[in-house]
Parts: C-alpha cells; sequence; structure tokens
C-alpha cells in the first residue's frame, strides 16, 4: 500500500516577489513499512520535500504545481486544519538539530504528553504512554527523565527524547531530517540502529533525509539522490552504488569514503614538533553546594605532539576534551598542570601580553563557518583584520596580501567586498581558512573545520587544506569526531576519551590494528559499510 | 539557588551605596553655597550677618564639619531614614516626602501595569495577526509611540481631552479621573518600548526548531503560540520590564510638572531648581531605590519562568557517555 504519493511536485521559494525553484517536478513513493532515504546536499531541496508534505514550509514557500498525496489525503494547497489532523498522527517528523529542537523551558514528559493529548488520551493514562514511549525511544531511566528539562539532557538523549514526541502521535511515517549529524558517531549509529529497529517492529515508514549517502545505503530499503531540486537517481542501495548512472552520485559515492588512511608514516622519523603538550591536565571547579566544591577533571595528563609539516589528529566523542586540549595549545585556557611548547617557547603560564607575539605563529580555523566570520565585515575586512592587529603594512600592502591569500584558498578576487551572507558555507570556511593564513603562520588549529559541511563541499576543503600544507610546510593540529576525515588529511592521531589519551600513534597504524577498544567502537561506528562491501 | 538570591541582594545594596554616595559626591561639588540658598531663602543678606552668627548657622547645619564626616553623618541618617531638613523650605524633608510620595507610587505603579497589558497585547497582535497590513500597521506602531517626547503627548491630551471635550481635568489631584491622563503620557513611551522588544523576541522565538517540533506533533496555533512561544519570547523583555517600572518613576518628574500634580517628581523639580541639596539627595536615594528594588524583583522572577537558572538538580554531567540500553 502506498503511503505517500508524490506527483510532478514544484515547490519554490518567493523572494522579492519572485518565486525561487527549491524542488521540481518531484516523483516519490513511500509504501507501507518502507524505509526510504532522499540523499543530497544541501540546497538539492531534500528538507524542502519533506516540509512541504506536512505543511510546514516556511511562511514564503508555495507548492506550485503537482501533488502529495499522504495517507490518501492531498496535502498540495490543504487548508491548516487539514494538515494539523496529519501532523503527529499520520506523519511525525524528527527534527534536524537536537540540541534546539526541545522547548528549553519546558519538562521533557511535559512535551511528550502534549502529543499524547493530542489523540484524545487523559488523566494518568497520559503520563503512563509518556514513559512507554521515552522507553521505546531507548530512553534508561523514564521516570527521571520525564521530570528534567532539555538542557540537563545530553545530546543524544535529547534526540531520544524528540523520536518518543514522534512515536507519541502513534503516526504511520516518521521524517528523520538529518536525524544525527549533530550527534557523535557512536551515539549517532545507536539511535539509527534503534530508530530502524522500532519502525521495523511497528510497521512505521521511515523517510530519511540526509546528506551522508553512507548513512542512507545502511539502512535504507530505497534511495533517491537529489540535485538542484531535482530526482537525478533512484533504486536499492546496493544497485545504486554498484552502478551509478549519473556523475552526481559517483561523487557522492567516493565522498562516502571508507576509512583507508592516506598517509602511512609508520617507517618515517618523525620530524622535530612545532608543538608539544607534555602530561597537560585541566580540572573545571564546579560549584556544587550540596556536594562541597569539587573538580572536574576535563583533561588528565594528556601529552600530545605536532610534527613540524603534518597533521596530528585528535578524535574521539563530544565531551573528551579534545577541545579543551585545543583551547590549551593555543594558550585560549590555562592548563592545571603539564607544560605546552610551541616552536620552542614554553606559553604554559604567559601573561596576554608575553604570549601575544606568539600567537602569530599558531592559528585557529572554527566548526561553525556560519559564526566565525563577523557577519558586517567584508571578506577583505575579515582576511586582513590579523594583519590590522598586529600593524603589519600599510593598506596597499594588506589589499595586496589578501588578494595573495584570495588565490592560495582559490576564490576568485571580486569575492573581497562580498559580506559573510553572500557566501556558501565552504567559501566561508575558505575565507576563515584565508584569514588564518594572513600571518603566516607554522601551526594552524583546525577544531572540527568540515564538520558542518556536505559531503562534497569537506571533500574540497580537505583537498585545499592537503595542497596549503604541500605548498606552504604548514602543521596542523586537527579536531574531528569523524574518523574517515581524519584518515584522509592526518598522519598521527591521538584518541581521546574522558578527558586521556587511550591511543596514539601514525594514523595507518592505529586505524588499521587498533589496540583499545573505545578506538574498534569508533571505527565500527562508521556509517558505509555497504559502500564498502560494494567496492 | 540560595547563592543566587543572595548575590543579588548583596548586588542590590552595593547599587544603593554606590548611586547614594555618586549623588552626594556630585551635590557636594555644585558652584553654590549652601549657606548663601538658605540665608536667601530667609531673605537675608550674607554680609548683613557677624561672623559668629555665620559659624553659629553654619554649625546648625554641620556644614562646619569635613566633608567625610558630612558624608557620615548624611549616610547614618538615611539608614535611620532622616534626610535631614529641607533648606528652602525649612521642614525635615523625611516630612515633605511623605505627603507626596503616595502620589507618585500611585502614579507609577498604574502606569507600570498599563504598560505591561498594552505592551504585551500590542506585541502579541502584532506577532499574530494573520492579516497582513494590520501586522504591518501593528508592528510599526511602537516606533511611533516610542519617538513622541513626553511633555508633547501630555500637553496634546490637555489640550485634546480637557480643553476640547473636557473629558478628564487638566491639573490636580483629586480623584480618578485626574489619574488617567498622566497614566496614558507615561505608558505611551514605556508599553511602546515593552512592545517593540517583545515583537522582536516573538519572531525570534517562533523561527526556533522547537517551534517546528510542536506545529509537527499536530498543536493547534494558539497552542503553540501560547504554551511555547510566549514563555521564551517573554524572557529577554523581563530584563527591559526592570528598566521601564523605573523609567515611570523618574517619568513622574516631567508629568507631575506638566499636571501639577502635587507628588516626588514635582518636589524634585522644584528643589532642584531651588538648589536644596538634602531634598535632591532624598528624591534620588528614593528613585535609586525603587529601581533597585524593581530589578530585584525581575532578578528573582527570573528562574521561576526559566529552568536553566533554576534546575540544574540531578543535572548528567555533560561528560557521561549515553549509556547503551539492551
Amino acid at each position: 500500500m502506498t503511503l505517500v504519493d508524490i506527483k510532478g511536485l514544484d515547490v519554490g521559494y518567493v523572494r522579492h516577489r519572485r518565486v525561487t525553484p527549491a524542488v521540481l517536478g518531484l516523483d516519490l513513493t513511500v509504501a507501507a513499512g518502507e524505509v526510504v532515504a532522499i540523499v543530497g546536499e544541501s540546497g538539492s531541496g531534500k528538507t524542502t520535500t519533506a516540509n512541504a508534505l506536512i505543511g510546514l514550509l516556511p511562511a514564503n514557500g508555495r507548492i506550485t504545481a503537482g501533488s502529495a498525496v499522504v495517507d490518501g489525503i492531498q496535502t498540495a494547497g490543504a487548508s491548516e486544519r487539514t494538515l494539523r489532523r496529519l501532523r503527529g498522527s499520520v506523519v511525525g517528523l524528527i527534527p534536524q538539530d537536537p540540541m534546539v529542537g526541545l522547548n528549553p523551558t519546558q519538562r521533557v514528559g511535559h512535551q511528550i504528553a502534549e502529543a499524547v493529548k493530542l489523540r484524545g488520551l487523559a488523566g494518568a493514562a497520559v503520563q503512563a504512554e509518556v514513559l512507554e514511549h521515552l522507553a521505546q525511544a531507548g530512553v534508561p531511566d523514564p521516570e527521571l527523565r520525564a521530570r528534567q528539562y532539555p538542557h540537563e539532557l545530553s545530546g543524544g538523549l535529547r534526540q531520544r527524547a524528540l523520536i518518543a514526541i514522534a512515536l507519541a502521535g502513534r503516526p504511520k511515517l516518521i521524517i528523520a531530517d538529518e536525524p544525527t549529524s549533530a550527534l557523535d558517531v557512536t551515539v549517532q549509529k545507536r539511535i539509527l540502529d534503534h530508530l530502524g529497529g522500532l519502525v521495523h517492529e511497528q510497521g512505521i515508514s521511515l523517510l530519511i533525509i540526509t546528506h551522508d549517502l553512507a548513512v542512507a545505503a545502511d539502512r535504507a530499503d530505497r534511495v533517491v539522490v537529489m540535485q538542484h531540486g531535482r530526482k537525478v537517481e533512484e533504486g536499492d542501495p546496493a544497485t545504486i552504488l554498484r552502478t551509478p548512472r549519473e556523475h552526481y552520485t559517483r561523487q557522492l559515492i567516493a565522498a562516502a569514503r571508507p576509512v583507508v588512511p592516506h598517509f602511512d608514516v609508520r617507517d618515517q622519523v618523525a620530524p622535530e614538533p612545532i608543538l608539544q603538550l607534555t602530561d597537560v591536565s585541566k580540572t573545571f571547579p564546579v560549584n556544587d553546594l550540596r556536594r562541597g566544591a569539587r573538580g572536574f577533571n576535563a583533561l588528565d595528563k594528556v601529552s600530545v605532539t605536532v610534527p613540524r609539516g603534518q597533521t596530528h589528529a585528535l578524535v574521539g566523542e563530544s565531551g573528551c576534551g579534545k577541545t579543551t586540549t585545543l583551547r590549551i595549545a593555543l594558550g585560549l585556557e590555562t592548563a592545571t598542570g603539564g607544560s605546552v611548547v610551541l616552536d620552542g617557547d614554553e606559553i604554559s603560564g604567559l601573561s596576554w601580553n608575553r604570549l601575544r607575539p606568539l600567537r602569530r605563529k599558531a592559528q585557529l580555523v572554527h566548526q561553525d563557518p556560519f559564526a566565525t566570520l563577523d557577519p558586517k565585515f567584508t571578506v577583505a575586512q575579515s582576511v586582513t583584520e590579523p594583519l590590522v592587529s598586529f600593524r603589519i603594512g600599510d593598506r596597499r600592502s594588506r589589499l595586496q596580501r589578501a588578494r595573495e591569500l584570495l588565490d592560495q584558498v582559490a576564490l576568485p578576487h571580486s569575492y573581497l567586498d562580498r559580506l559573510p551572507s553572500e557566501l556558501s558555507g565552504g567559501q566561508r570556511q575558505r575565507v576563515a581558512i584565508a584569514r588564518a593564513l594572513a600571518l603566516r603562520p607554522d601551526l594552524i588549529m583546525l577544531d572540527e573545520p568540515v564538520s558542518a559541511l556536505d559531503v562534497l563541499v569537506q571533500e574540497q576543503i580537505l583537498q585545499l587544506l592537503a595542497d596549503l600544507q604541500a605548498a606552504l610546510g604548514l602543521s596542523y593540529l586537527f579536531v574531528s569526531h569523524d574518523l574517515s576525515v581524519v584518515a584522509e588529511i592526518a598522519h598521527t592521531v591521538s584518541v581521546m576519551s574522558h578527558g586521556r589519551v587511550v591511543e596514539q600513534g601514525p594514523v595507518a597504524e592505529v586505524f588499521t590494528n587498533p589496540k583499545s577498544a573505545h578506538t574498534r567502537e569508533l571505527i565500527d561506528a562508521i556509517p558505509g559499510r555497504r559502500v564498502v562491501d560494494a567496492a | 539557588m540560595t547563592r543566587y538570591i543572595v548575590g543579588r541582594i548583596i548586588q542590590a545594596v552595593v547599587v544603593l551605596w554606590a548611586a547614594f554616595t555618586l549623588t552626594f559626591a556630585i551635590l557636594y561639588l555644585l558652584p553654590s553655597d549652601p549657606m548663601e540658598l538658605q540665608l536667601a531663602a530667609a531673605g537675608i543678606q550674607e554680609d548683613s550677618l557677624a561672623p559668629d552668627q555665620l559659624a553659629a548657622m553654619k554649625q546648625r547645619f554641620g556644614l562646619d564639619q569635613s566633608i567625610w564626616a558630612q558624608y557620615w553623618h548624611h549616610l547614618t541618617g538615611v539608614l535611620h531614614g532622616d534626610f535631614g531638613t529641607s533648606l528652602s523650605q525649612q521642614i525635615p524633608v523625611s516630612d515633605l516626602i511623605g505627603q507626596r510620595i503616595g502620589q507618585t507610587l500611585l502614579l507609577s505603579a498604574a502606569a507600570a501595569t498599563v504598560s505591561l497589558v498594552a505592551g504585551s497585547l500590542l506585541a502579541y497582535l502584532a506577532t499574530f495577526a494573520r492579516w497582513n497590513p494590520l501586522r504591518v500597521f501593528l508592528t510599526r506602531l511602537p516606533a511611533l509611540g516610542a519617538s513622541f517626547p513626553q511633555f508633547f503627548v501630555a500637553l496634546f491630551l490637555i489640550q485634546f481631552f480637557s480643553f476640547q471635550l473636557g473629558w478628564f481635568p487638566a491639573l490636580g489631584t483629586e480623584g480618578i479621573q485626574s489619574l488617567v491622563m498622566p497614566v496614558v503620557t507615561i505608558s505611551v513611551l514605556t508599553s511602546s518600548v515593552l512592545a517593540q522588544v517583545l515583537i522582536k523576541s516573538f519572531d525570534e522565538t517562533l523561527r526556533q526548531p522547537y517551534i517546528v517540533t510542536a506545529r509537527a506533533k499536530g498543536l493547534s496555533r494558539s497552542a503553540v503560540h501560547l504554551k511555547h512561544a510566549f514563555r521564551n519570547a517573554a524572557l529577554p523583555a523581563m530584563t527591559i520590564l526592570g528598566v521601564l517600572v523605573g523609567l515611570t518613576v523618574t517619568s513622574s518628574i516631567v508629568v507631575e510638572t506638566v499636571f501639577t500634580r502635587e507628588g516626588v517628581g514635582k518636589l524634585a523639580q522644584e528643589a532642584v531648581l531651588a538648589q536644596d541639596v538634602p531634598v535632591v539627595l532624598a528624591v534620588v536615594t528614593i528613585a535609586a531605590t525603587m529601581f533597585v528594588l524593581v530589578n530585584l524583583v525581575v532578578d528573582l522572577l527570573y528562574p521561576l519562568l526559566d529552568p536553566r537558572i533554576s534546575h540544574t538538580r540531578g543535572r548528567v554531567r555533560p561528560a557521561t557517555p549515553e549509556v547503551v540500553t539492551t
């Protein structure tokens, strides 16, 4: 039985009285109990399609042609009343980012209860169902969790609470919009496995929206590839992976790379270190009146070495201490113990003024390309700001340097006058890299530089970083939770867990022959087994 | 929680002390001689007094002491509710203020209530009106309201409602009728500012992903607005609320002068003109106290509205890995 039947669907966004198309002539069906994945990069129209199905398009979104029938009800042009009957009870939605998907001022249980009550239940039965759905979604200790507020839950638990909300309406279809891209790989794997099991057990159809072909291929019965608002390819995962027809699909498959280390430095003598952290510890004071003042050990004797001209990666789940390590290495945070030596200079314990000249040697590129640039600064202003700050050159020579930098990151000179809002995510990250290069540093710290980008853009940025390293002899300290990215770019790696380094060594050694259980778990959690099998 | 409350109260006391000290310093540094003012009020030329008479008078008002001694004297006096004697009217400042403060408190309480209700209502309508032209009009309205000076609004109201229509008295403090126009005068400004902040906050809140979650559940439009948007949108407006209530107190200076109401605001205006230092000091101290108290109340209300401040018991340490269920 066909649950979703989309025919010739056109969706567009009204901007300045003109309709910009986002989805064009889409045909798509989802049968009862089927798992379908829509794969594509941002702007491919995959999320627009999902939103159109339940009438949750933004205010300027319009369905301009075609039909979208869900459970026998036409949603294209339907009234708000009709759509409301569909939402929750026929179609459940698991939104993109679990960190902001729950109302921060309401208890988790209450937010699930709302969905239960819409089915006409009242009284004690509601509470019982809330706990049941939380348990179904895989939340341990549901009584406690139901009483808590979202900020008291980890990202993984919030995602499970959102799954519980979707289940609470007893829907026939669940739409999971990039359900796990904000989560660590191990948590992602557990949640997707769990969701897959649930829909299978209860006969619910699942529509997964993702940019990651590996995630889609591992779990879907059928994969639909979208590009620029059109469906370019459709079929079962094995066929698509083995015999992709479109160039675009081949690119996506290439990007869903298996973990094959690119560099092998096992038998080489390591170059001199540019950065050396020895036994670095960090204790954050935790103020808790009931339990008394007590420190929280964020880092416990962490030793990390970045060889000159090479890339050292820090990997681990969120909260494992990798960002704290990076901040201490940059001198933004003071270590409680241990030493940090940057290019022969001990920097731990230096005052701001003494540290400042050393900052020229090490620069930072952030995770979020949308927040890293001042929205009011043009590209030229952003890129030359470090030069202004260190009083290097005059207006003319700075502009000249800005042009050079844009050449280095492969952006046209015409972009100098653009504002961040006129750039795509990948272009913004290129500007951020150009800014980090402005002072000709020896070392660049990269904090998850590609995790917010589409897979194909990730690929381009990683290539750029590799080219820059080869051309300028840069050293990188690369923080990431994504092992496939690390395999591609890093020479050596430290695997971190709970503030400790659990394994360390050349990537080629650690990834092919992991010694610790934690490293094995991280490697097993990488999506894309079907991709590997098909290759 | 206790820590939060104690911290806020200590903060409030420090702010009060700083306000008093700063006012004292400014008034002391004013290029005027309190003795001269004093005598001028009594109609005596300073030259006509013998040096010993002058010294005796100085001693009576404590003006012969060092600035530190005067400061200490004033500070301990204020703590006991004694603000000294008015230089121009020769009666205790506390009596002067006691007679008038009721009027001013009534005025600002009424204005604060009206602003709160009108501002919230306007913001709600402006955000949730379905007819687009109406929404645009309502969204622009607060900017208009905030840009009229208060004395202008007051004069307009007097001209129209007192002189032309004769609905409300143009001056005086008699009855509830006389309160209407002063309250409206103050509220036009404060409710507009509140509405501006709330409208922006509503817009921002409605773009949050949890609003999509709420809509996807199948909740009705009004349930999404009232249960999910309103409380979250009110949080940023809370901060401005303290300032606005304080503003209703300070607005009384202009409004009481224009409407000739015998309140503390008018007293302040007269005292400043007469350079009556003890009265000015007392009025500023009382206004600062009101300001601090209102902001303290707002700070203490915050945790009730935002569980992220109050509710951290049983919190899971962020580093704790997720428990695997089998």
